[in-house]
């Protein structure tokens, strides 16, 4: 990752920024009201957006400590973890709700950040659909990766925006402080491995 | 029970707009028509018929230390309404909006103010807000949902204007 940062801190760094806004959850004066399934979609909505901080790091394998051939399979491993978080998210809240969360999935609902959440989950969507069938497409490598990364790009987007606007059980600074961490390794992951890592690899 | 007002463009068009324009403009169209007679209905809000109990029964309060309250009137002269039932819901500190001691319905004054004590309103699906119908036949049902400015305040006004049925 960074230069001369040693390998501890920089897991140290990577691993507090992401499970820290989780952990806080569980501080919120909400909790008291809510029901479990409520709860537990709430914390499977931060966790999802926990996965965001470490998927790019593992695609372009930046953690120290790891082989290539790791941090590929790792990459694969918690894309199925982002997944699984996403599906229990929106099941829990539509357990909760029904009508709100129909009304957020069908873009009907009154508060502005469902838009964005459900914009997140369509681009995930596709990319598993990518994933699924990347030798079934005909795709070459190099437009495989930027359609995956444009899908990314989406769902980061989308995600940080839709938990910014959220007034929720997440603890605001922690929040703030890893939608930008997410923000900067994705636009950082993408412009290195698209344009300086690319160039590098034609040369 | 009325199916609230969906529209699925106006509502993107909207929400990249910043989302709050859509749910003046309706009401500025139809407040055109009631605006030789005097003062024109309220809208049912987006959302506002939400996790509604029909018979939701009459209650003296819900709780105590958030104060909910507004006014009734007739569209057109604002004469206020007496004894109109209206229903009010929210995610409190007691639980969510399905919690059934967190629905209740209340009768108008003569000055047609209607309040109600209830737990504290709590943020539910991303942001603090309340519930609020008239649903009885002799007006226009209207659902309200009402945002909190902060999941601090203690108390939230909700107006109705009915208009016949």
């Amino acid at each position: 990752m960074l230069p001369g940062l040693p390998r501890a801190a920089a897991w140290a760094a990577v691993t507090l920024a992401a499970l820290i806004p989780v952990g806080l959850i569980w501080t919120s004066p909400y909790l008291a009201g809510r029901a479990p399934v409520y709860i537990a979609a709430g914390v499977a909505g931060a966790t999802a957006l926990a996965v965001l901080l470490v998927q790019p790091l593992l695609a372009g394998n930046y953690l120290p400590g790891l082989s290539a051939a790791a941090a590929r399979r790792w990459h694969r491993r918690m894309g199925a973890v982002l997944c699984a978080a996403v599906i229990v998210h929106i099941g829990g809240l539509y357990l909760t709700s029904p009508p709100d969360t129909l009304d957020a999935l069908m873009l009907v609902s009154p508060t502005p950040f469902s838009v964005y959440g459900v914009m997140a989950m369509w681009a995930l969507v596709a990319t598993v659909a990518l994933v699924a069938l990347r030798r079934l497409l005909p795709l070459r490598s190099t437009q495989w990766k930027v359609l995956h990364n444009l899908l990314a790009a989406v769902v980061v987007l989308g995600s940080i925006v839709h938990a910014l606007l959220i007034e929720g059980t997440m603890e605001t600074r922690s929040k703030w402080v890893l939608c930008i961490a997410i923000a900067c390794v994705t636009g950082f992951a993408i412009l290195h491995l698209r344009l300086v890592k690319s160039r590098a690899a034609r040369r | 029970m009325n199916t609230p007002f969906y529209n699925r463009r106006s509502f993107l068009i909207a929400a990249g707009l910043g989302g709050l324009a859509l749910a003046t403009a309706p009401r500025g169209l139809i407040g055109a028509a009631w605006a030789q007679e005097g003062l024109s209905p309220t809208e049912t809000m987006r959302g506002g018929s939400n996790n509604y109990r029909p018979n939701a029964p009459l209650v003296d309060s819900l709780g105590k230390g958030f104060e909910m309250s507004g006014t009734v009137r007739r569209a057109g002269d604002g004469a206020p309404l007496e004894g109109v039932r209206i229903q009010i819901w929210a995610a409190t500190t007691r639980g969510g909006e399905r919690e059934p001691s967190n629905h209740g319905s209340v009768l108008t004054r003569a000055d047609g103010s209607y309040r109600l004590e209830m737990e504290q309103i709590v943020p539910n699906f991303g942001q603090p807000h309340a519930h609020l119908a008239y649903d009885d036949g002799a007006y226009r049902t209207v659902f309200l949902r009402p945002v909190m400015p902060s999941a601090s305040d203690t108390s939230l006004t909700a107006d109705f204007v009915l208009a016949p049925a």
